[in-house]
């Protein structure tokens, strides 16, 4: 999938937990870039409270926020159209990973980034590594939280800079104790939930790895096996893209809600294989089906296209044979397919699609992803964009 | 609700950890400012921490710092007390005896890696750093990783610079905290004033790249023990990685060189860690002996972790030792032939992917 290549150029400070000092470090470099006579704006800062950091603002051009009235109460949000209208150089935006309010332009706060971007204006912003797609389900595991706000991957590959901005989880966690990232009562609340030493190192360690990983993909002479491979698909040689092998990966889709894992699975790895990636679901005809189940099929294809797979609707009233021959016309490697529920396990005379699969793929590697997610069954993708 | 599950300890491991908290209490802090370049401002995060930790009344001194500055680290060093380094036979050392002597609460030390001249009471100066520890003096330092013994043969081949003087990697492992000092390779080549454009720039660019890619998994490692320790130090036993770690499951006949060589691939991308497991069968035949010590020479050779394990069943077994070792992805091989009584009772495939929950499952066609 060709991405359209915007003209602006988009860094991320990266950062593992509020009070790392992503913002401070982002003002920081935006005060180097005014006194090297850069024209740069402010478009979106969360001040939290934090006086060091505000102190930071200042001198810097700010452009007021919009106001939106949402049932009775009024947010603030971005003000994209206002910062277009400025076009200054270099725009400051706080917290990429920020979902707006109803009612504005665009639902995600990264889109609007998209818009500056295309438009030419250089963008600093702050994330999280637990905002970050693809480690959805991980960061589930180490924190106990389901996190709503999400950035694609793809997104994060766009940028022309990913920095850590590391702070160790001690020093973090006096920080906090200092009352310098919340009010005393919040800051409690933050240490018995998210805040424990545990959870942050490992979360510290994944933002550490996603970094190694985008300087990796951004180096020039990438090393990679199949690097000189010819396109698949016969799309057009795109020096820029990223380098492919031959791998291919496909992720079977279904109505269940452990398909989102499945897919961000598939997906992170396809990534670090620097594979294809193709999602199907497989559907035995429009009348064998109810409402219910074909439309929770749309809703992960669509979550799949989201994160920029390729994903199509199949028809065939033998699942497992109609997959396996898909997969082996399109050359795929490495098939994806949820762990069936122990309720699915079967007797003596009726198999699952596992074992049907892996019975018929003798020509494939079949990879049975974990089910981190087993008991939230309420794990939905997020609504269409 | 964190993937964890506390464990009791026996009476010995209470006594031990006791004695170890009580050492750890005595002994100084270790923070070290891990950078990949000169320029990404190491030093001037180590002062900066110095100046801060002053601010808010801890007794601060200066040890060491490099002989060449920056504004930025002159205008910190401005406020915080210098012992003077000593000069012997015209080569600046830091001055152990009179730190020792004043005895602040934290010293500052740039340089770990520099080499005391002869006559000296130790060797390097990572050496007198861990004497200020002993004594209770905490330290705060910096270093790059060129620097570091164990990555020495790696970064001279990106750098082609070698390094004579080097600290060991074991002493950034027993640093109490260690932090990556990240920024884009652009800033270092401008900060160190050392403009350049064209080829040239865009090879030092892929350099620089490169070194901070190796820094940042060798935060990542420090980081990954560190989490190890803290869970073992809480009798936590952990469910969860943030690092991949691959299990190969071998037989005599598994296809094993494919399934070894991706098992390599993956962990390689992933930067993960690479174990091949067999589990001990009895009553194999001299052929299945001999293709089976193939197969783990192939592991070997794959620089895999390589493991014989004993257990009745070798389903449970495996499960189990993956997750003691905390593995996230298992490989194992599938025959397309299968016995008539497993068509009633499962195959031990089928089993494995049942037990195997929160662990992929990666199946092999052989």
């Amino acid at each position: 999938m060709a991405e359209r290549q915007p003209s602006g150029k988009l860094k991320i400070y990266l950062g593992y937990a509020a009070g790392v000092g992503k913002t401070y470090q982002m003002l920081e470099e935006a005060q180097e870039m005014k006194r090297q006579g850069r024209d740069i704006v402010i478009g979106y800062f969360e001040p939290h409270g934090r006086k060091d950091t505000i102190a930071r603002t200042d001198g810097l051009e700010n452009i007021p926020r919009r106001r939106i009235d949402y049932r009775g109460t009024v947010f603030e949000e971005m003000d994209t159209n206002a910062i277009l209208a400025r076009h200054p150089e270099v725009c400051v935006v706080d917290e990429f990973p920020h979902t707006n309010v109803p009612g504005s332009t665009r639902v995600k706060r990264w889109q609007d980034v998209q818009a500056l971007l295309e438009a030419g204006i250089d963008v600093l912003t702050t994330m999280n590594i637990q905002h970050l797609e693809s480690l959805n389900d991980q960061v589930w595991q180490i924190t106990g939280i389901r996190v709503r706000e999400t950035i694609p991957d793809w997104v994060m590959q766009q940028a022309d800079q990913v920095v850590m901005v590391d702070l160790t989880p001690r020093a973090l966690l006096n920080r906090l104790a200092r009352g310098v990232v919340y009010s005393p009562e919040k800051a409690q609340k933050a240490i018995e939930n998210f805040f424990q030493e545990s959870t942050l190192v490992a979360l510290r360690e994944l933002a550490l790895r996603q970094t190694a990983h985008e300087v990796e993909i951004r180096q020039v002479d990438y090393e990679s096996p199949g690097f000189l491979a010819a396109p698949i698909n016969g799309d057009e040689a795109d020096p820029s893209a990223t380098p492919r092998t031959s791998d291919r990966i496909l992720i079977h889709v279904t109505g269940d809600p452990s398909t989102v894992m499945l897919i961000r699975r598939g997906k992170r790895v396809a990534d670090y294989l620097h594979a294809d990636c193709f999602a199907v679901a497989i559907s035995a005809g429009s009348e064998s089906r109810d409402a219910a189940e074909r439309e929770a099929l749309e809703r992960h294809l669509n979550f799949a296209r989201n994160l920029h797979i390729e994903a199509r609707m199949l028809q065939g009233s033998d699942v497992a044979k109609t997959l396996v021959e898909f997969a082996r016309l399109n050359g795929v490697t490495h098939l994806f397919l949820a762990r069936p529920r122990q309720s699915q396990w079967p007797s003596a005379f009726r198999k699952t699609i596992v074992q049907q699969v892996v019975r018929l793929a003798s020509d494939m590697q079949v990879i049975i992803a974990a089910d981190r997610g087993r008991s939230h069954p309420s794990d939905r993708p997020p609504a269409p964009q | 609700m964190p993937a964890t599950v506390p464990r009791k300890r026996t009476p010995e491991e209470l006594l031990q950890q006791a004695q170890a908290e009580e050492i750890y209490e005595r002994r100084g802090k270790l923070k070290v400012f891990l950078g990949y370049a000169s320029g990404v401002g190491k030093s001037f995060r180590m002062l900066d921490e110095g100046r801060r930790r002053y601010e808010r009344g801890q007794d601060v001194v200066v040890g060491a710092i490099q002989p060449k500055t920056s504004p930025e680290t002159d205008a910190l060093l401005s406020n915080l007390k210098v012992i003077p380094l000593k000069n012997i036979d015209g080569v600046p050392v830091m001055d152990l005896e009179a730190i020792l002597a004043r005895h602040p609460a934290v010293c500052l030390v740039d340089g770990m890696a520099y080499d005391n001249p002869p006559g000296s009471k130790n060797p390097s100066r990572w050496q007198d750093v861990e004497e200020l520890l002993e004594a209770g003096i905490s330290v705060i330092s910096s270093v790059n990783i060129q620097y570091i013994d164990e990555l020495r043969v790696r970064v001279e081949k990106i750098t082609h610079k070698s390094v004579k003087q080097t600290v060991p990697l074991s002493f950034l492992h027993s640093a109490d905290e260690v932090v990556i000092v990240d920024a884009p390779p652009e800033m270092c080549m401008t900060r160190t004033g050392d403009p350049q454009n064209g080829d040239e720039g865009s090879s030092e660019a892929q350099k620089l790249s490169e070194l901070r890619e190796i820094a940042l998994l060798l935060a990542a490692d420090v980081v990954d023990r560190q989490l190890e320790a803290y869970l073992q130090r809480n009798g936590i036993t952990q469910t969860f990685g943030a690092q991949e770690r691959i299990l190969v499951c071998v037989t005599p006949r598994a296809n094993a060189a494919a399934m070894i060589e991706s098992g390599r691939r993956n962990a390689e991308r992933f930067h993960g860690d690479l174990t091949v497991a067999y589990v001990s069968q009895p009553e194999i035949s001299a052929d299945d002996q001999a293709a089976l010590d193939r197969n783990l020479a192939i592991a070997r050779d794959a620089q895999a972790h390589v493991e014989l394990l004993d257990g009745e069943d070798p389903i449970d077994t495996i499960l189990d030792f993956a997750r003691e070792r905390g593995i996230t992805q298992i490989f194992v091989g599938h025959s397309a032939r299968e016995k008539w009584w497993e068509r009633l009772t499962g195959t031990p495939l089928d089993r494995l992917i049942r037990g195997a929950n929160d662990i992929d499952v990666r199946v092999f066609p052989h």
